[in-house]
């Protein structure tokens, strides 16, 4: 890696660009270096991250268009009270009428008038594996989106660049897969128990030690669901009394697990350490808010990767926090675990540190190894803990044998032990694509976000009418993307996020590359204005000096 | 001119200063230095404490000492020592190496091994892989998953239905998607767990009644009838909801439906039915307790279940109308912001369902089963059984308790030892004691199970 001059990014004034470039390395934290086995660990890659903001005219523009869609939004609803335009919504029983609504008419403002018109571009069935190319169901829409029916066809071998499918490992059956099958026919696919009952199988404890094993920490205990990981656990680790930090942008899981815990909330801005050390400072110096008592514990909630973003949590300045004010550090891995660090094991892989500086590792199966579920890591007191005190362990069912049985195969597959490198070459080939299609996407001048190293790939879109244009266009082309609106992201900010993996060749990645570029021109989406021109040495150069 | 006039205000001015009496001016003078005072002097937050310095800051900073994350577990708990099951938990269950009759897993139709689920369940794999890659929103929805969808609101002669990928989230998604801050929610005392954590997420007013007491929710019912006339207007745009379920999972008891359904239509309340445990065996076909009473499927605003009792799977569905259903698609958190249900459990339950309305008979067998060892359990002397006998979930509870919850907890602990002995597999029902609302006492929590 290379250090970037950051004098060109002050030279154009009228740009706000947040370019972070810094070099972390041990001596900037506070405290001791942190040692790796014995070595003094220094780690200097740089942190490369850009959250680039659109020119004035495109958020006019986006604005204008949600007040031109809300005006007419206002107008439909009128013709349809009065009868003008036939309403096919479905209605409320005739002999329930009389009760008190059950949706406010402005709750459903949006869905009814905004959604509903572009809403053939999510939920849109497929009928094979979720590999790298799978098979799209065609369907129609006679009444502008209001029901949908399958013409029968099936769009064939569409290049798939929405499925969390980091390691290409969810694939049609191969022979590798044949243990999968015999788990199958001995076990069968339901567990009917809870994990206090009678529902812990040989697979599971079999399961947790790998998972240990993998993280390398000392235990682990698997969950059937990843979202319910969250939202019943964190409940079980606090309570009323502490203090919650949480990343601004945090998925709804880690959001209703805090709300359920009942302990107190309060954000600091996305990856931002001086907001955190802030609220840091005052909760430890101040305590509760009126009775003054000190907080029990305070427990840091960041993910991993963020799957909005793009960007990768700023761990060795969070570790150094949370060393000076002792606090507790919980990560959710559910997008890193298996697509970033050298041999796949997430974050703090990635950073060079060691796992037990985190507190609580909590990641999901459902991305990086093709099946569901989640599980938690960390010291053997903490999942002991968690064994007893889960909610979901004394009553929610357990995992089923055959996904567990997938989940050992990948994780076997990953540390080398079914006698291949094939793991470690995925993990290397994910982070060869990512790279490369960051950087083309870069070069063309589209605006994204995130770390440079995150195979999560947001690409800005702003307009909702371009929104559903490019997605409509893609799926011509047989390229599936995801593309996503508010309220998953903020009004102005639409965006298409495309997830990288393993299974993408080098030509799928250039035919996506190519079909963006067409849409890029033809829809007007090339905003960034550090156009690069595409001369590959580029990054070999020792100085460089852009010409604009 | 406008000098002039300036001038000649600023004489009037000076005139009138000299001509005011002195009281008033040292007023206004007093009055002038106060302002002033007030001005620069310093302001302070009523929150904030006066003035830490840097070094007490710091010292405070050093000195606090939080809890540890985790308290410690003794050693000996249960939960530490898990009964590890080798094996397929059907009707003959290898536990810690031993075989025994399972009368612990809720294998209530005995389709947990049955060969054609397997087989189908194998067709799928071969076909999708194990997991789906994402929510239902991008890409994750594959056809299986609209099949069973098709299927469940066929077989509950419902409108449309909705499957989430684990049983405990259904109700605690589907609660909070339609009842929010400032609705109202009349709710069983024995209400399960989750629908527990579904109330507390929604942050509505909660209302409990004595369990199945349907005088006692009239009652409530009442009293807030009397408090929306004092407020006609929040009345207006306040929900009500009734949460039961069918066959309750702490009792054993089949709610009082055709009460509740009169009740909904005099107070104006939409009625929310779990029928995690009586889907799939109260009814002549299964169809749960609106079969069992005979009442027609669209009183009931919304029917959840779970589909790892009777199906034999993973996940659970939500049931109606598609007025009410179609609102979780966009705001149910369990099912926008969570994985679908991987295909192979979903092919499952198809074919379970497939197996389910070929032979409507097992049904009749399985009440059959849970009458038979309902008498059969009825002398044993020290232990009463605690539900209805048309109910295969049902606990066995100690007449008299010793006292102190920790020894009912250990003396059942050595039955169960002992019973597992002997190869019977039962287990101790489980629940979290600091969480429940309304905590059961400890007792068996015995299952039985239909098996060809």
């Amino acid at each position: 890696m290379r250090e970037v001059d950051l004098k060109w990014a002050r030279r154009s004034p009228g740009i706000v660009e947040i370019n972070v470039v810094q070099r972390s390395s041990a001596e900037q934290t506070q405290g001791k270096e942190p040692k790796q086995n014995g070595r003094t660990h220094f780690y200097d890659k740089l942190i490369v991250e850009s959250f680039e903001e659109a020119p004035l005219h495109v958020m006019v523009f986006t604005y204008m268009g949600y007040g031109i869609g809300t005006l007419f939004g206002y107008l439909r609803d009128f013709m349809r009270n009065w009868g003008i335009e036939k309403c096919n919504a479905a209605v409320e029983r005739k002999e329930q009428r009389d009760f008190v609504p059950l949706y406010q008419d402005f709750e459903n403002f949006y869905t009814r008038n905004l959604y509903m018109r572009i809403r053939d571009n999510w939920n849109r069935p497929i009928c094979s594996a979720p590999g790298a190319l799978f098979d799209v169901m065609e369907r129609v829409s006679d009444d502008y989106n209001w029901t949908f029916r399958f013409t029968g066809r099936v769009i064939k071998d569409v290049i798939n660049m929405g499925s969390y499918n980091f390691l290409g490992l969810a694939a049609k059956y191969d022979e590798s897969m044949r243990t999968i099958k015999d788990v199958l026919e001995v076990y069968g696919t339901g567990v009917a128990s809870t994990r206090h009952e009678m529902g812990t199988l040989d697979k599971h404890k079999e399961l947790e030690d790998l998972v240990a094993k993998f993280l390398n920490v000392e235990a682990a205990m698997v969950f059937g669901m990843g979202f319910a990981t969250n939202s019943m656990n964190i409940p079980a680790l606090v309570g009323k009394g502490c203090l919650i930090l949480s990343d601004e942008l945090n998925h709804t899981s880690l959001v209703l697990g805090a709300r359920l815990s009942g302990a107190t909330i309060r954000i600091f801005k996305h990856n931002n350490t001086q907001s955190l050390e802030k609220l840091l400072r005052d909760a430890v110096i101040y305590g509760q808010p009126r009775t003054r008592r000190a907080w029990k514990k305070i427990l840091i909630l960041v993910e991993g990767v963020y799957s909005m973003e793009g960007s990768i949590v700023h761990l060795p300045q969070i570790i150094a926090l949370k060393k000076k004010y002792k606090a507790y550090l919980y990560i959710d891995e559910a997008h890193s675990i298996g697509a970033v660090g050298p041999t796949g094991r997430g974050v703090t892989e990635f950073f060079g540190l060691d796992p037990h500086e985190v507190d609580v590792l909590m990641g999901t199966f459902t991305k990086s190894f093709g099946a569901a579920g989640g599980y938690i890591a960390g010291r053997k007191d903490l999942v002991d803990y968690l064994r007893v005190h889960s909610h979901s362990a004394v009553y929610a069912s357990s995992m089923s044998p055959p996904i567990a049985e997938q989940i050992i195969r990948s994780l076997k597959h990953l540390m080398g032990m079914d006698g291949t490198t094939q793991g470690l070459q995925r993990v290397r080939q994910l982070a060869k694509n990512t790279r490369y299609f960051r950087q083309r996407l870069q070069e063309m001048g589209f605006i994204i976000y995130g770390n440079e190293n995150s195979p999560v790939v947001p690409l800005l879109l702003y307009m909702p009418g371009k929104v559903a244009a490019f997605a409509r266009h893609m799926l011509e082309k047989k390229i599936g993307v995801v593309v996503v609106g508010f309220p998953a992201t903020p009004l102005a900010e639409a965006r298409a996020r495309f997830c990288v993996s393993a299974a993408h060749t080098r030509e799928m990645l250039d035919t996506v590359l190519e079909a963006l570029d067409e849409m890029g021109d033809l829809l007007q989406l090339k905003y960034s204005r550090h156009k690069k021109s595409a001369r590959p040495e580029l990054y070999d150069e020792t100085s460089f000096e852009l010409e604009d | 001119m406008a000098t002039a006039t300036e001038q000649w205000v600023l004489v009037e001015m000076v005139q009138a200063l000299y001509e005011a009496p002195a009281y008033h001016l040292i007023l206004e003078g007093i009055l002038i230095l106060w302002i002033i005072r007030l001005l620069f002097s310093k302001t302070y937050k009523l929150q904030e404490r006066s003035d830490l310095t840097v070094k007490e800051k710091e010292e405070l900073i050093e000195e606090w000492q939080p809890e540890p994350l985790v308290p410690p577990v003794p050693k000996d708990h249960p939960a530490l020592n898990y009964n590890i099951v080798s094996g397929p938990p059907s009707h003959k269950i290898v536990v810690n190496g031993k075989e025994c009759i399972n009368f612990a897993s809720f294998n209530f139709l005995g389709l947990l091994d049955n060969p054609r689920v397997k087989a189908a369940a194998l067709a799928s794999l071969k076909k999708y892989g194990v997991g789906t890659c994402g929510p239902r929103g991008f890409y994750g929805t594959f056809d299986v998953h609209l099949d069973l969808e098709d299927r469940l609101a066929k077989f509950m002669k419902t409108e449309e239905a909705i499957i989430y990928s684990y049983g405990f989230a259904t109700i605690a998604s589907a609660i909070p998607a339609y009842s929010k801050r400032g609705d109202i929610v009349f709710v069983d005392r024995a209400a399960c767990f989750a629908i527990q954590k579904g109330l507390q997420a929604s942050r509505s007013d909660i209302k409990l009644f004595k369990h199945n007491d349907m005088a006692d929710l009239e009652r409530l019912l009442k009293e807030q009838e009397i408090e929306d006339q004092k407020n006609p207007r929040k009345a207006r745009v306040t929900r009500r909801f009734i949460v039961v379920e069918g066959l309750y999972m702490n009792t054993g008891t089949i709610c009082p439906l055709p009460e509740l359904v009169k009740l909904k239509y005099k107070y104006k309340a939409r009625i929310f039915l779990e029928e995690s445990l009586s889907f799939g065996v109260l009814g002549e076909h299964g169809g749960g307790v609106t079969e069992h009473y005979g009442i027609n499927i669209d009183d009931i605003d919304l029917i959840s279940a779970n589909m790892e009792n009777a199906l034999a799977s993973i996940g659970g569905f939500c049931c109606g109308r598609s007025f009410v259903i179609d609102h979780q698609r966009l705001s149910g958190q369990g099912y926008c912001f969570s994985a679908s249900l991987p295909p192979l459990l979903a092919a499952a339950a198809i074919e379970a369902l497939n197996i389910m309305e070929e032979n409507p008979g097992i049904f009749a067998v399985l009440k059959e089963k849970c009458r038979q060892i309902h008498k059969a359990l009825q002398g044993i002397s020290g232990l009463k059984v605690v539900g209805e006998s048309l109910s295969p979930a049902f606990h066995l509870q100690l007449e008299e308790s010793t006292g102190s919850r920790e020894q009912d907890v250990r003396l059942l602990q050595e039955i169960v030892d002992q019973c597992m002995n002997r190869s019977i597999a039962l287990t101790q029902a489980r629940y979290l004691e600091k969480e429940e609302k309304c905590l059961p006492p400890p007792r068996f929590f015995i299952k039985c199970f239909h098996f060809s």
